[in-house]
């Protein structure tokens, strides 16, 4: 991970998930936390809801065979909310999706994912409808996600998009992957921390 | 932009630097880590060469996925045990300290790290779990990660963050008997929503705050993450220099009063600007129970259930009613029960097992429920023990449990079984949360989960005097 991987935009054809609060327990549940890796984490997005108890699917865009190999992923409101597990925008993304783009997302998670070099990015509602609609009708559609420039399009027709600077800044310049950069500064972070009087237990 | 608060004042004293990203840079003061999202980022770690910069600012616990009954080694479940065992072998190659099963100091992690006086105001905390909002309760900057974050911390003790804004709660006047923190904090979420501290910080004050006790206020911290804050906190004082004087990892003697110092230096001035205010009345608010798939979605014990119409995505609350089986305009008073659990970060402490025996003394469990009490750490079970709370608990029919986050996210064997309705102290009723896809939680306060317990249904604790 240590070469730099400049994201700038990401195609494909897109999978909708429609739903406001979809939180990251039901992305993956709980019991998948247990592996040690996040190796096998791509087999079990939204499991749950993908299959019932028998092991048998269920209707789910993600079992959809018409968004087979989607790349981009469409979702409401507050996508991603609760727990922290990156466990979450790792199935995810091990399963294909390599943009989502929501009407907005939980904190915890968008951090996770710029971290893992999956852009999030917002759109209005009325436009995260439409390319819904859109998807839903003709599953083929080809999207371009453009962090660099904000815009997602397809076909003739553009919306604009957006997302953090610090986000677009981080995917676009490739130190998404911060250890590195972080890293870089470990003087500096002595000095911090030497100015800081419970790093001495308060001596006097 | 707010300034001058307790948010400010620690972001500032914590910053590195301006990244070329434009992210702020940001010293860590603490970092816990427990046996779930951390194995991936110590193996980083080693496939890139790195060491942990600061060792003796990380602790580590297990409390995730431990049994809280059986607890001989190797577990039951190997992928408990293989889980265990990573987060054993990786403490002891990077050299950090390690609260292991067989500890006094186990217990859940945002437990014990007040418990041990390693939770201290003006510190930057972070720890790979969402929860973590917990520990503001003590004037800390306190915020869940991922674990590609738990590596950045391992290896560097900082992260590269975005500030955000702060949004002072002041919570006036005083609350009715038989109303909790729990019932406080499930109301915020109620009326801002569960995006709605998108954003922000909160602060929590007014009257109502500053009279809670450390615990109190952190069941309040615990769930600003439900309502979508991604830290909250309360500004230190007495009350938290009192609980914090002579725990293990804090100073004592002038270095006490050098860091009581300091920590009054940190709080809010009392003519900080805030990105935004809110108030609540204290008497306005019930004992209150969700009645659907996210905390936002909680109704006073007296109200009926609301018409979809009254939320903001009235199909989300549509698909709510559709999995929980209830409709709307009924009451939630009298809702059967299948089983009890109080436990888990928000109200596993002392304080909230004494409010629950309080109810449960002399009185049994409703016969074909299952109740258990899963303290929050082996000093809190001890503590509780001296007191004879277990005994009141047995007697009553309750589980005694050792420590663990057990049945609020049931990756142990403490599961939902199928449609089940879990009248549940913990902080979470997503769909599936509780170990059952189909099975269904009710939050509340730790006493309106006991006296649930006694009648099967949910009623309200006030009649419990
Ligand atoms: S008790 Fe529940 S919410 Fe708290 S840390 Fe454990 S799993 Fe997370």
């Amino acid at each position: 991970m240590s070469e730099i991987v400049k994201i700038t935009r990401v195609t494909g054809t897109a999978v909708p998930i429609r739903g406001n609060d979809i939180d990251t327990d039901r992305i993956i549940p709980a019991r998948y936390l247990k592996e040690v890796t996040f190796a096998r984490m791509g087999q079990y997005p939204f499991f749950d809801e993908r299959f019932d108890a028998a092991g048998k699917p269920k209707a789910h865009p993600l079992n959809d065979p018409k968004y087979l190999g989607a790349s981009v992923l469409l979702v409401n409101r507050n996508f991603g909310c609760g727990s922290s597990r990156e466990h979450a925008p790792q199935a995810l993304y091990r399963f294909g999706i390599q943009a989502i783009v929501g009407e907005s997302f939980a904190a915890i998670f968008a951090g996770n994912c710029v971290m893992m070099g999956l852009p999030t990015a917002t759109a209005s509602a009325s436009d995260i409808e439409m390319l819904m609609n859109t998807v839903e009708q003709n599953p083929q559609t080809r999207f371009i996600v453009d962090i660099d420039k904000k815009i997602a399009s397809f076909g003739e027709q553009q919306i604009s998009i957006d997302l953090p600077e610090t986000y677009r800044s981080a995917l676009t310049s490739g130190s998404w992957d911060s250890t590195t950069m972080l890293r870089a500064r470990l003087d500096q972070v002595k000095k911090t921390a030497s100015k800081l009087p419970y790093m001495t237990g308060f001596a006097g | 932009m707010a300034e001058r608060t307790l948010y400010d004042k620690i972001w500032k004293s914590h910053t590195v630097g301006i990244l070329p990203t434009g992210q702020t840079q940001l010293f860590v003061g603490l970092h816990l880590i427990h046996e779930i999202t951390t194995a991936p980022a110590f193996d980083m770690l080693r496939e890139q060469g790195m060491d942990v910069a600061f060792p003796e600012r990380t602790f580590a616990t297990v409390d995730h996925i431990v049994p809280t009954d059986l607890r001989t080694r190797p577990f039951l479940d190997a992928e408990a045990e293989e889980l265990t065992k990573a987060l054993e072998k990786n403490v002891k190659e990077f050299g950090i300290e390690f609260f292991g099963l067989d500890s006094p100091n186990q217990g859940i992690v945002h437990v014990i790290g007040p418990q041990l006086g390693l939770t201290q105001p003006g510190m930057t905390l972070a720890c790979g779990d969402s929860h973590t909002s917990t520990h503001g309760a003590f004037g800390t900057l306190a915020f869940g990660i991922g674990t590609s974050q738990v590596r950045d911390v391992l290896a560097t003790q900082t992260l590269a963050m975005d500030k955000l804004q702060v949004r002072k709660i002041n919570v006036n006047g005083a609350l009715r008997t038989g109303v909790y923190a729990k019932d406080v904090i499930l109301n915020i979420i109620r009326r801002l929503g569960v995006a709605g501290g998108k954003g922000f910080a909160y602060e929590y004050g007014g009257p109502v705050v500053e009279n809670m006790n450390m615990e109190e206020r952190m069941t309040m911290c615990n769930m600003s993450i439900e309502g979508g804050a991604l830290a909250g906190y309360v500004n230190p004082d007495a009350t938290t220099f009192a609980f914090l004087r002579g725990r293990p990892y804090v100073p004592s003697g002038e270095a006490f009063e050098r860091a009581v110092a300091y920590w009054k230096s940190v709080a809010s001035d009392p003519d900080a600007r805030y990105d935004d205010v809110v108030e609540l009345e204290g008497k306005d608010i019930e004992p209150t129970v969700t009645w659907g798939v996210n905390p936002g979605q909680a109704v006073g014990i007296s109200e009926k259930l609301p018409r979809p119409e009254e939320y903001s995505d009235p199909d989300g609350a549509r698909k709510a009613y559709e999995h929980m089986g209830w409709q709307p305009g009924g009451p939630i008073l009298g809702t059967p029960i299948d089983v009890a659990f109080i436990g888990s970060c928000t109200n596993s402490r002392l304080t909230d097992l004494r409010a629950a025996a309080k109810i449960a003394r002399g009185r049994k469990v409703k016969a074909g429920i299952r109740a258990l009490v899963v303290p929050g750490s082996a000093e809190v079970k001890k503590l509780a023990e001296q007191e004879g709370l277990h005994d009141i608990f047995r007697e009553a029919g309750f589980e005694w449990r050792d420590a663990g986050c057990s049945m609020c996210l049931a990756m142990n064997p403490d599961k939902l079984v199928g449609r089940e309705i879990c009248a549940s102290s913990s902080n979470r009723n997503f769909i599936g949360r509780q170990g059952s896809p189909r099975g269904r939680t009710l939050l509340m306060s730790p006493a309106m989960v006991a006296a649930a317990a006694l009648n099967g249904q949910v009623v309200d604790v006030r009649e419990y005097p």
